[in-house]
């Protein structure tokens, strides 16, 4: 079913009677696939879109061992930027960036992509010098990013207090106006919408709990689940949090850690903050919500851990820094908290790779930020999995590096979290 | 938020602690000699395991010493911590 004004209006009149399930969701999968795709995240789901319309590789399976888009897709703040400091991390979120515009209607699904523009704080002259290096670092490479003034920053942000009181008063500001938030849910669902009408079977309630190979070769030959065994040539593992369990299947050690990353939203209000804020010094990141919702983001707990529940002093931590921020709402209440489980790598750059195992692949390591990737995630592991071989934007992300010595280190460049 | 047990100070609040790894990973002795695989293992891969798991955390605000814990990582719940080179407990 295609929406459309049309239709929109047909619904309308007949009391909205008339609408299907968005995707096919199987009770029982087939015996066999031709790639089975591990994880029914934004990033597994974009993966089975982009294999199955631009590389038909023949039958595809997406498991997912909850419902999909549960997992950190669906617990995630969206913040969508892709001024990150080394040309190859630009390279790759901007690809995202790029195919976020388009979305919407590549997917014929509202995703809700909302370019309201996102804006880094300095805080200190050590934040003033690395927010300009990373401006013009960007600007070279040709993605959008510009320096403002405290009073350009309060311009663009009227509830940010840019007085010189505060404790860490705002110096300055990168500005990314392509950035911005999108539909977490709206993500996840247009892409299960658009693989499954492109004959991706979506199987839901079903956890993978083993790796066949076959005892010579050493390749994938299928996997176990809880749904019985499933056949399959290709696995192209998506697990976020759970990956270094996932690939333990297969024999093989991950350098990622897994720690609880919690957000939090206040009651909705009206239209209050027109875009979205971030600051990694104080820790803490805002936006609102169509609902009206703010919208803030934590930090992670400092041990690992898939309790998915981290601790509160974490968001108390955050809170403090929001009210410092923004005095308007040191009276707002907050409604719910959460945590998702992010999966971490030494470097705090992803993995998009082949691996040792013949036919197994992983995208992992996306930590406290994949969401913000996820259409140039899936698109280039699609063409990693179906040509066997990395896919240029992803060739640097490979599981290699760490023993090439080749990292992408963007934590030591800019701390950033999202 | 964590109520660890120093080995030497007794239960304190996380807030004191700086969490410092996984514990027993065992730098080579001679670097030079072991494979880039083994190296590569030493530094960046870990067991990042759920259920039982030995790291090690520093007193960062209190005594100051390193020491070992088991804690099971999807409770959180901790069976015990142990001085640097102790046993874990069983
Ligand atoms: C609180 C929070 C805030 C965040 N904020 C941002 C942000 O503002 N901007 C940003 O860019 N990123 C953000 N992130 C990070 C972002 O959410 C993730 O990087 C991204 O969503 C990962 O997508 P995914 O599809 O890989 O993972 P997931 O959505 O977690 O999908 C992985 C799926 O694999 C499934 N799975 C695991 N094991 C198995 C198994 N054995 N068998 C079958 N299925 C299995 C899981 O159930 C899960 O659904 C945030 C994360 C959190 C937790
Ligand atoms: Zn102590």
């Amino acid at each position: 079913m295609r929406f459309s004004w049309r239709g929109l209006a047909r619904e309308a009149l007949r009391g909205h009677a008339g609408w299907t399930p968005h995707w096919r969701s199987p009770e029982q999968p087939q015996p066999g696939y031709d790639v089975v795709i591990l994880g029914g995240g934004g990033h597994g789901l974009a993966t089975a879109y982009y294999l199955a319309s631009q590389h038909r590789p023949g039958r595809i399976a997406v498991l997912e061992k909850g419902w999909i888009g549960g997992g950190n897709t669906g617990r995630n703040t969206t913040i969508i930027r892709s001024n990150y400091l080394f040309p190859e991390s630009a390279a790759l979120y901007d690809h995202a960036l790029q195919l976020w515009e388009g979305l919407s209607l590549a997917l014929n699904y509202n995703v809700m992509f909302s370019p309201r523009g996102v804006m880094m704080l300095a805080h200190s002259q050590h934040d003033v010098q690395s927010g300009l290096r990373h401006v013009h670092a960007n600007r070279l490479a040709g993605v959008d990013n510009e320096w403002l003034t405290p009073a350009e920053a309060k311009a663009f942000c009227p509830p940010l207090d840019t007085s010189a009181a505060i404790r860490y008063p705002v110096l300055g500001a990168a500005l990314q106006r392509r950035g911005g938030v999108a539909r977490h849910d709206a993500v996840a669902w247009g892409y299960a919408r658009a693989a499954s009408a492109l004959g991706v079977d979506i199987i839901e309630g079903c956890e993978v709990t083993g790796i066949d190979r076959d005892p010579v070769s050493g390749a994938v030959t299928g996997v176990q689940t809880g749904k019985g065994p499933i056949r399959c040539r290709k696995l192209g593992v998506v697990a976020a949090g759970s990956t270094s369990l996932v690939m333990a299947m297969a024999g093989l050690r991950m350098p990622l850690e897994s720690f609880p990353l919690q957000a939090l939203v206040s009651e909705p209000v009206k239209p209050v903050f027109p875009c979205v804020v971030m600051s990694n010094t104080v820790h803490a990141y805002i936006s609102q919500s169509d609902k009206g919702e703010l919208v803030i983001g934590a930090g992670t707990d400092q041990y690992p851990s898939y309790s998915q529940a981290g601790g509160v002093q974490i968001l108390g931590h955050t809170l403090e820094a929001i009210c410092e921020m923004f005095p308007i709402f040191r009276r707002m209440r907050m409604l719910r908290a959460w945590g998702g489980i992010v999966d971490v790598t030494p470097d705090r750059s992803p993995i998009l790779s082949r691996t040792p195992v013949p036919g197994l692949y992983v995208n992992c390591g996306w930590g406290t930020g994949g969401f913000k990737a996820t259409p140039g995630s899936g698109h280039v592991f699609a063409a990693t999995i179906a040509r066997d071989e990395p896919h240029p934007i992803a060739a640097p992300f490979s599981l290699d590096r760490f023993a090439g010595g080749r990292l992408i280190d963007e934590a030591a460049a800019a701390a950033v979290a999202h | 938020m964590l109520l660890i047990a120093c080995p030497w100070c007794g239960d304190r609040p996380e807030l004191e602690f700086r969490h410092a790894g996984e514990a027993h990973v065992t730098r080579p002795a001679d670097p030079a000699a072991v494979s880039d695989a083994a190296w590569t293992g030493f530094l960046y891969e870990r067991q990042n395991p759920r259920g039982l798991y030995r790291e090690r955390w520093r007193h960062l605000h209190g005594c100051g010493r390193f020491f070992n814990a088991v804690r099971h990582t999807l409770t959180d719940r901790f069976l015990g911590s142990y001085p640097p080179g102790g046993e874990p407990p069983a």
